[in-house]
C-alpha cells in the first residue's frame, strides 16, 4: 500500500520574529522646491499666530478682560473678539469643532492628507525642530556621521545646544498655551517673577514637555502609532482624491539614465527628504502624511537629469491607473511618457462624498449662524417646587413655588422688567424681596453679566378651582411694554 | 528558539503563526518605547500603591500616611476660615437685618437650605411640605408659633416642649376625657362645634350643643371663633389646615386625649449663624410673615 504523505505548507525557518519593533531613527535631508516653500509659509503664519494671538488687545469696557481671545476659566467666560460666550453656551465652540470635522473630511476626500502634511501642529512643530536641528549638527549625512561617530567634545557641544534650542521653544510654546487661558502680559511677568500659581507652572511644564519630547524626540512616531486619524483617513480618500503618487508606469523600471529604464534612477531622494522615512515607491502607506516633499527632491533630480518633472508628483489614483494601462507594454522613453501623461483626465471634484460634506458644512454652518442670531442675551429659567408640589391655605386656596433665574448676559447695563403672569384668570403673583411698578406687577431687576434668583408664589383663591395640571407662562416686559422672555411652567393643584 | 516563520505571500509579511479557519495573522510590531510605556504605567501602579493607601485594609495608609479621611479636616478648616468672615456677620445681626442685605439673604438661603435639610428635613420634610400626624408644613400660610423672622427664630433656638428653657414653646392642651374635665358627648358635641368654624359640620343640632362646653373650655386658648393664639401655640381652628387630621373623629380624638407635638431646642447644637440662615431660609419657603 503507498502511503500518501499530506502536503506540508513551504516555511522558511528562522529565528522567531521580535513582536516589538525598534525604533529606527529617521534623518529627513533638506530640501528646497515649490511644496517647501508652501509649507514654510504656512508655518511661520501658524507659529506666528499662535504666539502672537494672545497679545492683542480688544477694549470691552471697564472691569472686562481686554484680550482679543481669552478662555477666562475662573470667571467661567469665553472672549473671541466682540464674541462672549457664557458655559451653557459651550455650544458653539462644539458647532466650530463640528465644522473642523467635517471641513477635515472634505479637504481629504478632496486633496488628500493636507491636514497631516502641512497644518498639524505635529508637523508644523516637528519641521520647526528639524529646522534648529539642521542649523546646529547639520544636514542628513552629517547628522547620521554624528551619532554614529564618538561621543567627543563637539557632539556634547551639538546636542547640548540642540537641545537647549529645543527647550527654549517648547517653553515658549508651553508658556504661549498658558496665555490663552490667562490675561498675557500679567501671566508672563508673574511666571518670569515667581509670582504665578502652582497650576500655571504646572500647566507651563506640562506642555512645555509635551513639546519637547512629541516634535524632538517622537515625530513620526505620534503620526504613525499614537494619532487615530490616519487610521480612517482611507473612508474619506478615493481614487479622485489628490494623493502623493509614484509614477511607476513612467519611472521603471528603474536604473541608469539611458534609454533602456524608466524615469526613475535610484536616486532615493525622495526616500531621504521623507520625515517619515518611507520610500513613496512602495504606494499608498498608512505612515505617508501627504506633505510631498517627496516631489520637490523628485522634481530636483528631474530638472538636473534634463527631464519632465512630476515622476513623484500630487495624483488621483484614477489618472495613475488610466496612465499605467495607457503605457501597458510601452518600451521606456519619451513617447511612454507622452501616452501616459495624455491619458490623464481632470480631477473629478463633485462626487457623492465632496457633495455629502459640502452639504453637512453648509448645514451646521447654517444652523451655527441661526443659533448665533437667535441667542438671547436675556434668559429666564423657571423652577417649579418640587417638594411640596402645592400648598394648602388657611382659606382653603392652594399656592405654588417657582424658583425664577435670570441671566442677563449684556454688560454695562441693568435690567428693570416686570414680571407678567399669562394664566386662568384669579390666579395671584407675588415675588419675594422686590418692588411693584405703577401697574402692581412685581420688578425684577438683574445685574449686568450675572444670573438674579427669585422667588415667586402663585396662589389660586379658595374660590378659583383649577384642575390638577394647569399651564402657564411668566413673561417679562420692559419700560415700552415689549415682551423680552417668555418662559412655561404649570400650576399643580389636588385632583378633583 | 528557532520556530518555523511563514510569510504571508500577498504583502510578504511574516506571519505570527496565528490562524483561525484559515485566517492567518500578520506580525506588525509593537514598537518598543510602546511597551516601555507600558510598563512605566506599572511602575507607576506599583510606587502609588506603595505612597498611598491602595489596599483595603483597615489602617493601610501607604508610606506618605496620606488619607482621603486625614485630608478631609484641613480642607474644611480652609473653607470654614474662608466662611468665617461672613459666618461671623451672620452671627451679629438679626435675621430681619439679614433678609434685608443682598449678600447675606443670598449667602443665607444656600447655607439655610443645606442646614435645614441636614436637621429640619426629617420632620418637616423636603422643602418644609410637613408630614402627617403632627408635623407642620412651613410652606404654607399657617404659623403655629409666628410666622415673622422673630418668632421663627425663637422657635428654633428653644424648641417646643423641649424642657429647655423658661422661654421655651411649652404650653400643652390638656387631654378633656382622661382628666375627666368633659364626657365622651360633650367631646363629641364639642368637636361638632369645631367642625363648624370652618364650615364643616354636618350636623347643627350637635354643633350647637358644643358651643357653651367650647366656650368653657377652648376659646381661652384657641379664640371665640376658633382664631387660635401664637403665644400659646394654640392652632386656627377656622381654618381649612388640620394638623392633626380635619375629620371628625381625628377632632374627637385631639380633645379626648390631647395633641402635644415637640421640637428639640436648637441653642447650642447649631451655631447662631446656622439658626439665623434657618430662619431666614424657612421664612423664604411660604413667604413669612
Amino acid at each position: 500500500m503507498n502511503q500518501i504523505a499530506p502536503e506540508r505548507p513551504k516555511v522558511d525557518t528562522k529565528p522567531e520574529p521580535s513582536l516589538y519593533a525598534t525604533h529606527q531613527k529617521v534623518y529627513p535631508r533638506a530640501v528646497k522646491g515649490r511644496v517647501r516653500n508652501i509649507k514654510w509659509a504656512v508655518l511661520v503664519v501658524l507659529l506666528a499666530l499662535y504666539y502672537v494671538v494672545p497679545w492683542f488687545r480688544w477694549d470691552r469696557g471697564p472691569g472686562v478682560p481686554d484680550q482679543a481671545v481669552l478662555v477666562d476659566i475662573s470667571h467661567a467666560r469665553l472672549f473671541f473678539l466682540w464674541i462672549e460666550l457664557w458655559p451653557q453656551e459651550v455650544y458653539f465652540l462644539t458647532g466650530a469643532l463640528v465644522l473642523g470635522a467635517i471641513g477635515l473630511f472634505a479637504v481629504t476626500s478632496l486633496y488628500g492628507r493636507l491636514w497631516c502634511g502641512f497644518t498639524c501642529p505635529q508637523t508644523v512643530w516637528t519641521d520647526l525642530f528639524m529646522w534648529v536641528e539642521r542649523r546646529i549638527e547639520g544636514d542628513r549625512n552629517a547628522r547620521m556621521k554624528l551619532d554614529q561617530g564618538a561621543k567627543g567634545g563637539r557632539w556634547w557641544k551639538l546636542k547640548l545646544s540642540k537641545h537647549a534650542a529645543w527647550l527654549f521653544i517648547a517653553m515658549a510654546t508651553g508658556g504661549a498655551w498658558i496665555m490663552y487661558f490667562n490675561d498675557a502680559p500679567t501671566v508672563t511677568w508673574a511666571m518670569l517673577t515667581g509670582q504665578a500659581s502652582l497650576s500655571v507652572y504646572g500647566f507651563f511644564a506640562l506642555f512645555t514637555a509635551t513639546t519637547y519630547v512629541l516634535a524632538g524626540a517622537a515625530r513620526e512616531q505620534v503620526c504613525t502609532y499614537m494619532c487615530p486619524w490616519p487610521r480612517f483617513q482611507g473612508a474619506m480618500l478615493d481614487d479622485n482624491s489628490l494623493v502623493v503618487t509614484y509614477r511607476d508606469w513612467r519611472g521603471e523600471p528603474r536604473g541608469k539614465p539611458d534609454t533602456a529604464h524608466g524615469d526613475c534612477v535610484d536616486c532615493k531622494a525622495c526616500v531621504h527628504v521623507c520625515p517619515t522615512g518611507i520610500d513613496i515607491r512602495d504606494g499608498q502607506q498608512l505612515e505617508c502624511i501627504g506633505c510631498g516633499l517627496c516631489v520637490d527632491a523628485c522634481d530636483d533630480v528631474m530638472a538636473k537629469l534634463g527631464r519632465e518633472k512630476g515622476l513623484v508628483a500630487f495624483e488621483t489614483l484614477k489618472n495613475l491607473a488610466a496612465s499605467q494601462a495607457a503605457v501597458a507594454g510601452m518600451e521606456p522613453g519619451p513617447a511612454r511618457h507622452a501616452a501616459g501623461m495624455a491619458a490623464r483626465v481632470p480631477q473629478k471634484k463633485v462626487r457623492p462624498r465632496t457633495l455629502i460634506y459640502s452639504g453637512a458644512i453648509l448645514g451646521v454652518v447654517a444652523i451655527m449662524l441661526g443659533a448665533w442670531m437667535l441667542r438671547a442675551t436675556l434668559t429666564l429659567s423657571v423652577e417649579r417646587d418640587r417638594a411640596p408640589l402645592f400648598v394648602q391655605l388657611s382659606d382653603g386656596g392652594i399656592r405654588n413655588g417657582y424658583t425664577l433665574k435670570l441671566a442677563n448676559k449684556t454688560r454695562g447695563e441693568d435690567l428693570h422688567l416686570a414680571l407678567v403672569l399669562d394664566g386662568p384668570q384669579g390666579l395671584q403673583l407675588t415675588v419675594q424681596d422686590t418692588g411693584e411698578d405703577a401697574a402692581g406687577r412685581p420688578i425684577l431687576t438683574t445685574r449686568d453679566d450675572g444670573i438674579t434668583q427669585w422667588r415667586a408664589l402663585v396662589t389660586a383663591p379658595p374660590g378659583l378651582r383649577l384642575g390638577d395640571n394647569t399651564p402657564l407662562t411668566f413673561r417679562l416686559v420692559d419700560g415700552a411694554g415689549r415682551t423680552l422672555v417668555t418662559q412655561r411652567s404649570a400650576f399643580m393643584g389636588p385632583r378633583r | 528558539m528557532p520556530t518555523k516563520i511563514e510569510k504571508d505571500s500577498i504583502t510578504g509579511q511574516e506571519t505570527t503563526g496565528h490562524e483561525w479557519d484559515g485566517l492567518k495573522e500578520l506580525n506588525t510590531p509593537l514598537p518598543k518605547w510602546w511597551l516601555y510605556t507600558f510598563y512605566a504605567t506599572i511602575l507607576f501602579a506599583a510606587v502609588w500603591v506603595v505612597l498611598y493607601p491602595a489596599i483595603p485594609v483597615q489602617g493601610w495608609t501607604g508610606l506618605t500616611g496620606w488619607t482621603a479621611r486625614g485630608a478631609l479636616p484641613a480642607q474644611m478648616d480652609a473653607e470654614r476660615a474662608r466662611q468665617a468672615p461672613i459666618l461671623a456677620r451672620l452671627r451679629e445681626v438679626s435675621a430681619e437685618q439679614i433678609a434685608a442685605d443682598p449678600e447675606l439673604r443670598g449667602f443665607a438661603l444656600a447655607g439655610g437650605r443645606v442646614g435645614f435639610a441636614n436637621n429640619c428635613a426629617g420632620c418637616h420634610g423636603a422643602g418644609g411640605q410637613g408630614a402627617a400626624g403632627g408635623f407642620p408644613s412651613l410652606a404654607d400660610d399657617d404659623w403655629l408659633w409666628g410666622g415673622g423672622f422673630e418668632a421663627i427664630h425663637t422657635t428654633i433656638t428653644h424648641g417646643v416642649r423641649a424642657g429647655e428653657s423658661d422661654e421655651e414653646r411649652g404650653i400643652a392642651m390638656p387631654a378633656f376625657l382622661t382628666t375627666g374635665m368633659l364626657t365622651q358627648a360633650q367631646i363629641n358635641d364639642t368637636a361638632e362645634f369645631v367642625l363648624s368654624l370652618s364650615g364643616r359640620s354636618t350636623d347643627a343640632a350637635a354643633a350647637e350643643r358644643g358651643r357653651e362646653p367650647y366656650a368653657e373650655n377652648c376659646a381661652s386658648c384657641h379664640g371665640e371663633q376658633g382664631e387660635g393664639n401664637r403665644d400659646l401655640g394654640a392652632p386656627r381652628l377656622n381654618d381649612q389646615i388640620w394638623l392633626y387630621g380635619g375629620d371628625r373623629a381625628s377632632v374627637v380624638r385631639s380633645i379626648a386625649y390631647s395633641r402635644a407635638g415637640v421640637m428639640p431646642a436648637w441653642r447650642g447644637r447649631l451655631d447662631p449663624a446656622m439658626i439665623n440662615m434657618i430662619t431666614v431660609y424657612v421664612h423664604a419657603l411660604g413667604g413669612g410673615e
